[in-house]
């Protein structure tokens, strides 16, 4: 088969697919050449991809991973929350005292490390009085443990030396110059009192920069020791520190003993408080939907998900107002924007540009100073007030409250967004030649009728970008009813914005935020379905 | 063709328009025509023939004077209670609606009954053989299906007058004559007047009944097409309307019937005077050029004639075009039907050129 120039330097095989003049598949040599071009147009985007890319996509992410986010309840109190799993809150008694012997030690840990705070904040979401709980019980619980230290050295002053303790859980051969290492036999030896010490050695290393070698273990490592002692006669070949724990374990007997739940009822009664466990247990996962639940005021419980208590159910409400207003901020732009939008597109060029400046004047003064002056005009001894006063529509005594509410709101922002309206409108209205009015009227249709019949379903690709575009600002808009709102005209933005900046909750706040966004696609796609988004016009 | 008989139908008595309030758009018009007339409306590009169009539909007011429609004055008549037809040089088709319902419009907003409606729309989009289109949108049609729904769109609620202005502007030649036939057969088929603008010369002359020639806002000639063809009033119309030869000098004598013009390169011509009423006035004299013969046996013996030098000889199938040089200017052309006998001139060949005196009309300088 050869194949025939067609002089096009296209080769046609007799059976196979297209041929380029080089004898390569056609299809092949299209797409390379397109390759090429896509590359070169993708090296133009790039900077402005690589910005978005970092200065939003994966801050944004990264924000929306934190809804589910929860893995400080288990790297805070990991052996804490392993205990806690045999624990069953409907018998409603606080748990037992392995229990109470885990939250020991991690909080031991959590104290050194300045995380028990952090932790106390992230629960106190949950249950309110956690986070006191935790900073007080920070305080006290290193005092736990200390009658074993003190019987102990008692019983040997060795057990006082950091030295003695150093040697007994340190690895073989260590030189001073050398950081400190466990032996690996002793966590056979010793079940707590090993994990315990090598806890105690990594967190005082890490936090303080000191050797085990020359610090005294923390009571809780003589608590765990005691622990030990006393069920010696499980090991009996265990290859290091054996020696000890045949010295000691007889003699720990006559040990005064403590009762660890008692002692943290001591420091706060909480701890004995089946509640609190149960925020801790059902808390414990690393992956949580309880900021979701949160976002829709219902919170979780051991029986699965429950409605808040009627008083504390805010965001909902919340939700379904920052919709209606901005359902009814977008309704009173095409009110007023329509009109304009109209006269702009049918005036003469250079009224119409006048005008248009005009509309534009806004988009060039600061959004803080134009909301700060509907302040001025909309207080109750505001210019509009007065001027009303003054004519006599509202008596001097029985001023209209237009700001600090809905409506304050509601007046600001149309204000704001009212040229996201104009503008696409504008741009509809300028391509809808006025041949279609006349058409109409000539064919007997009255001004209203033509324009109903005729002028206004043109025009409305245009209200659709506008509402589209009004309703998206509106709903996540945060200053202006942050100013003008007081409480009644909030919106949920603002929720969100005190959740990341004065509650710290970003957990809660990036659930909120995940809300919001996917309420914008759900409509978006809600408006696709209904108008049909290729219905929308930006321009021309 | 012209029927004179009725009384005037549509009349424009001494109508003037300014949009700004300095230039008048339209000077003095004054128009009458009588029911069932298809009228034309033809001029160069900016005349005002779009505005008088305009102001008949009512979307323009007269700046003074008056427009009648079957003698009542309609000025202060809103635009769609004229029941006038409209079709638009971009046939305005509305493009949300489906051609049916495009039909359909003007019926609904007359409050007619839903059978009875589309029962009229099927009729009229029958009239202009688009009845399979009614479920398509104006976007899915061709040019001149679009064309020909906007005429069905201005006939379908039976107006009595239609105004269509460049109405087959945006189509091909040959899709234009076709059209040109269809709308005459329905406007004399339907006995509806129609007030046609265009600025296509031919367009006017083979459709109409009378032309009206515009130009600077006023009527030039208001003729039969074969009138304004052959007898211009004005050095206007004679250029505008076909193609023609003009010749400048001053009148020498006039004796009744006819005159003489002595040309500025000196050479005498006879004529008719048109619109030159004195001796030594200035004037310009048209000659069609189908109208000049070179052929000595057949003039007339006592006729002037002139010399003239072959310039160009063009072939252009059914006729000879040629041009000369006479009397000084270098763009005077005649044609001469191919047949058998005629001689085809060669340039640099020098004749003799004349007229019979009645094709040469001496008009305003
Ligand atoms: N709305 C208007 N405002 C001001 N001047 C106008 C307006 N419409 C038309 N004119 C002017 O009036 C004159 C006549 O315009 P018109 O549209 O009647 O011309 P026309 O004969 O229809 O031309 P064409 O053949 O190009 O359509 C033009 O000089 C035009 O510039
Ligand atoms: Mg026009």
């Amino acid at each position: 088969m050869s194949p025939c120039n067609t002089g096009d330097n296209i080769m046609t095989d007799a059976t196979g697919p297209m041929m380029a003049a080089d004898g390569r598949p056609l299809k092949a040599s299209l797409n390379r050449a397109l390759r090429r071009q896509k590359l070169r147009a993708l090296a133009l985007i790039a900077p402005l991809l690589v910005f978005i890319m970092f200065t939003f996509i994966i801050p944004i992410g990264q924000m929306l991973f934190r809804s589910v986010e929860n893995q400080i309840v288990s790297d805070v109190l990991p052996t804490t929350v392993a205990a806690l799993e045999n624990w069953d809150a409907e018998t409603g008694q606080a748990p037992d005292e392995d229990v109470f012997y885990a939250l020991t030690q991690d909080l031991m840990v959590a104290v050194e490390k300045k995380q028990h705070t952090r932790l106390g904040s992230r629960l106190n979401y949950e249950m309110t009085g956690i986070s006191s709980l935790f900073r007080k019980s920070g305080r006290s619980v290193d005092d736990i443990g200390e009658v074993y230290a003190d019987q102990f050295i008692d019983l040997d002053p060795r057990w006082g030396e950091a030295e003695f303790w150093a040697d007994l859980m340190g690895a073989e051969g260590l030189t001073p110059d050398m950081p400190f290492e466990m032996h690996p036999d002793v966590f056979t030896t010793f079940a707590r009192a090993a994990p315990a010490y090598a806890a105690f050695a990594a967190t005082i290393a890490s936090e303080d920069g000191d050797d085990p070698r020359e610090e005294e273990p923390w009571n809780s490592v003589y608590l765990a020791l005691y622990e030990d002692l006393k069920e010696a006669p499980k090991f009996t070949n265990a290859p290091k520190g054996i020696e000890i724990m045949s010295e000691f374990a007889p003699q720990v007997v006559d040990f005064e003993t403590i009762d660890l739940a008692a002692e943290f009822a001591d420091i706060d009664e909480d701890w004995v408080d089946p509640a609190v466990w149960q925020t801790i247990q059902t808390y414990a996962p690393e992956f949580t939907n309880g900021y979701f639940l949160n976002s829709i005021d219902r919170q979780k419980t051991p029986d699965g998900a429950e409605w808040r208590p009627e008083d504390e159910q805010i965001y909902l409400k919340l939700f379904w107002r920052t919709m209606l207003m901005s359902l009814a901020i977008t309704g009173s732009c095409i009110l007023l924007g329509y009109p304009v939008a109209w006269l702009l597109a049918n005036l003469p060029m250079r009224t119409a540009n006048v005008l248009m400046i005009l509309v534009l004047l806004p988009f060039w003064t600061s959004l803080l100073v134009r909301t700060s002056a509907w302040k001025v005009l909309l207080q109750q001894q505001g210019v509009i007030n007065d001027l009303l006063v003054w004519i006599g529509i509202v008596a001097d005594d029985n001023r209209l409250a237009l700001i600090n509410n809905a409506t304050g709101t509601v007046i600001a922002m149309t204000h704001i967004l009212l040229p996201f309206m104009i503008l696409p409108l504008y741009s509809v209205m300028k391509t809808i030649p006025p041949a279609y009015l006349r058409a109409a009227k000539s064919l007997g249709a009255t001004n209203w009728t033509a324009f109903w019949r005729v002028y206004f379903p043109q025009s409305v690709p245009g209200i659709g970008a506008g509402s589209i575009l009004v309703f998206i600002l509106a709903i996540g808009y945060y200053i202006t009813p942050e100013i003008v709102g007081g409480t009644k005209g909030v919106f949920i933005s603002n929720r969100i914005a005190y959740h990341i900046s004065s509650s710290l909750n970003w957990g809660l706040a990036a659930a909120l935020g995940t809300i919001l966004l996917a309420l914008v696609l759900v409509f978006y796609w809600l408006y696709d379905r209904i108008v049909g988004i290729d219905n929308v016009k930006l321009g021309g | 063709m012209t029927k004179a008989t009725d009384t005037a139908f549509v009349e424009f008595d001494r109508v003037q328009k300014s949009y700004d309030g300095e230039v008048l758009v339209v000077k003095d018009l004054n128009l009458s025509m009588p029911k069932g007339e298809f009228l034309t409306m033809l001029g160069p590009s900016g005349s005002g023939k779009t505005t008088c169009l305009m102001m008949l539909a009512g979307f323009e007011t007269a700046t003074h004077g008056d427009i009648r429609l079957d003698g009542q004055p309609i000025n202060n008549i809103p635009p769609h209670k004229r029941g006038i037809g409209m079709v638009f040089q971009n046939y305005a088709l509305f493009p949300h609606m489906t051609v049916a319902e495009n039909l359909s419009f003007p019926l609904e907003v007359r409050n007619m009954g839903k059978s009875d409606r589309q029962e009229k729309v099927k009729r009229a989009l029958d009239m202009v053989q688009m009845g399979d289109f009614g479920g398509r949108r104006p976007a899915q049609l061709s040019g001149g299906q679009q064309q020909r729904i906007a005429l069905a769109r201005a006939l379908v609620f039976e107006p009595e007058l239609v105004l269509m202005d460049e109405p087959l502007g945006a189509l091909d030649k040959q899709l234009r004559e076709t059209l040109q036939f269809e709308i005459t057969k329905l406007a004399h088929d339907l006995g509806i007047t129609v007030v046609y603008v265009t600025h296509d010369q031919t367009e006017a002359l083979t459709m109409s009944d009378r032309v009206a020639v515009f130009d600077d806002g006023r009527i030039q000639q208001l003729a039969p097409p074969d009138e304004l063809y052959e007898k211009p009033q004005n050095s206007f119309v004679a250029q505008f309307i076909g193609e023609n030869n003009t010749l400048e000098g001053v009148v020498q004598d006039i004796k009744g019937e006819t005159c003489i013009v002595k040309l500025d390169s000196g050479d005498i011509i006879d004529a008719i005077p048109v619109n030159v009423h004195t001796v030594g006035e200035r004037t310009k004299v048209s000659i069609r050029p189908e109208r000049v013969e070179y052929d000595k046996s057949r003039l007339s013996a006592d006729a002037h004639t002139l010399k003239a030098e072959v310039l160009e000889f063009i072939y252009m199938g059914d006729i000879f075009r040629t041009r000369l040089r006479v009397a000084g200017t270098d763009d005077f052309v005649i044609k001469s039907r191919n047949a058998p006998d005629q001689t085809r001139l060669k340039p640099g060949e020098m004749i003799e050129i004349g007229w019979l005196a009645q094709d040469c009309r001496a008009l305003d300088a």
